[in-house]
């Protein structure tokens, strides 16, 4: 099983990479001029939004070695116990919304406290892989095309991180516990 | 009483809007400014001043890091944009996109890159998805200028694709495979079906929300899906 999947894991980057190049050599494109000319404008990319997770990174930053992220975990901690939510589980799925990397420094340190397959660790790992960080995909790709009432996106978002939290829970809970 | 409860409901759905605007500026000012006063109380002003360095610096890592791969990815998005495979995968993806975004025209290039950033969102290939979502919105974008929208505001099919992309539609969780199997987990690949069924709920759940936000935009503003 492991096998399989990391080799599929290994084969998804050259294979994606070769069927490119090569529909592009048999339509007779100038592929690398085409190449070229996308990564200059990815390197725009890149620079329109790093404003963007600079901003981001640092607010993080401070929530987390302030302490305010532990006094936000804190103060929902009763609503999470409604929900028969661990309450070590809510830094990382705060942090989630905002940044990807903070969420999976945070998701180690669980592994390292709980171990990677208990109840804990076990949820962490589901919920980190069955949502996208919130406030990052809507003020990267809103903001960088210069999009500024985002609507009903950011409500309906919460929601679904919320809902992912307890269905994360709700499986850990059966395989773990069997 | 129903009057006015209408009433304060589309006062407050009205606030609501008028926030809108400002809801990231904030909540952002809101992290910043609550953190400060947290470590003045709790004596962690020293933490807070490195942690303030540090995270810009790491931010600055990151993008170093990111440029590479998003250039690379971006530039291979050009190949297969160019020589027509953006818009075969459309093709393919067509019954999906007609059930996502019914107001959207399939020829436009918009669906190209949409369908390009499912299909890479599926495939796990993280930073290849930014590319993608970005020229998706880029499109989507001009698409409501066509329609003669004003600018700035995020159409239907813009938030249904923002909903989509957050709630994630990764396969097989590679990177979290590899964290549980460095971190001593007897069965790292046990995470696989448990989070393929969480992504497809939490998917679900997307669809159904943009289903019925779009559904009331279109009721009550009736065209093209828009305020």
């Amino acid at each position: 099983m492991m096998n399989v999947l990391n080799y599929l894991s290994v084969s998804m980057i050259p294979l994606l990479i070769f069927l490119i190049v090569i529909n592009g050599v048999l339509n007779k494109r100038a592929v690398f001029e085409d190449f070229t000319e996308g990564a200059k404008n990815g390197f725009q990319i890149i620079v329109e939004i790093a404003p963007t997770i600079v901003g981001l990174i640092v607010a993080v930053g401070v929530l987390r070695t302030s302490g305010a992220l532990d006094l936000l975990s804190e103060i929902l901690s009763p609503a999470a116990r409604v929900l028969c939510i661990p309450q070590e589980l809510l830094p990382v799925s705060i942090v989630k919304m905002f940044s990807a990397s903070g969420a999976n420094g945070l998701l180690f340190d669980l592994f390292k406290e709980h171990g990677t397959d208990s109840v804990i660790g076990f949820t962490a790992s589901v919920l980190l892989s069955c949502t996208e960080t919130l406030f990052y995909t809507v003020s990267v790709y809103f903001m960088s095309v210069g999009i500024g009432k985002s609507r009903w996106t950011v409500p309906a978002g919460i929601g679904i991180a919320v809902f992912s939290l307890f269905i994360s829970v709700w499986i850990a809970v059966r395989i773990v516990d069997g | 009483m129903v009057v006015l409860q209408i009433m304060s409901f589309t006062y407050t759905y009205d606030r609501l809007r008028k926030m809108d605007r400002y809801m990231l500026n904030y909540l952002w000012a809101g992290m910043l400014l609550v953190g400060m006063i947290v470590a003045t109380i709790e004596g962690n002003l020293q933490a807070v001043c490195e942690g303030v360095i540090d995270s810009s610096k790491e931010a600055v890592e990151l993008l170093f890091v990111m440029a590479g791969v998003v250039s690379m990815w971006n530039g291979m998005l050009y190949i297969a944009n160019n020589s027509g495979m953006t818009d075969a995968m459309a093709k393919k993806m067509k019954p999906i996109l007609r059930f996502l975004f019914p107001q959207l025209p399939l020829e436009h290039k918009a669906a190209n890159y949409i369908s390009a950033n499912f299909i890479a969102n599926i495939l796990g290939l993280g930073w290849a998805c930014t590319p993608t979502g970005i020229q998706a919105m880029k499109e989507l974008k001009k698409l409501e200028v066509e329609r003669g929208n004003p600018p700035g505001v995020a159409s239907d099919e813009m938030c249904t694709f923002l909903l989509i992309n957050i709630s994630s539609l990764q396969l097989i969780p590679m990177n979290m495979i590899a964290y549980r199997s460095q971190y001593g987990s007897v069965n790292p690949v046990g995470v696989v079906g448990p989070a393929l069924l969480a992504t497809a709920l939490t998917t679900t759940l997307a669809v159904v929300i943009c289903k019925v936000m779009c559904g009331i935009s279109k009721t009550k503003y009736k065209r093209g899906g828009f305020r």
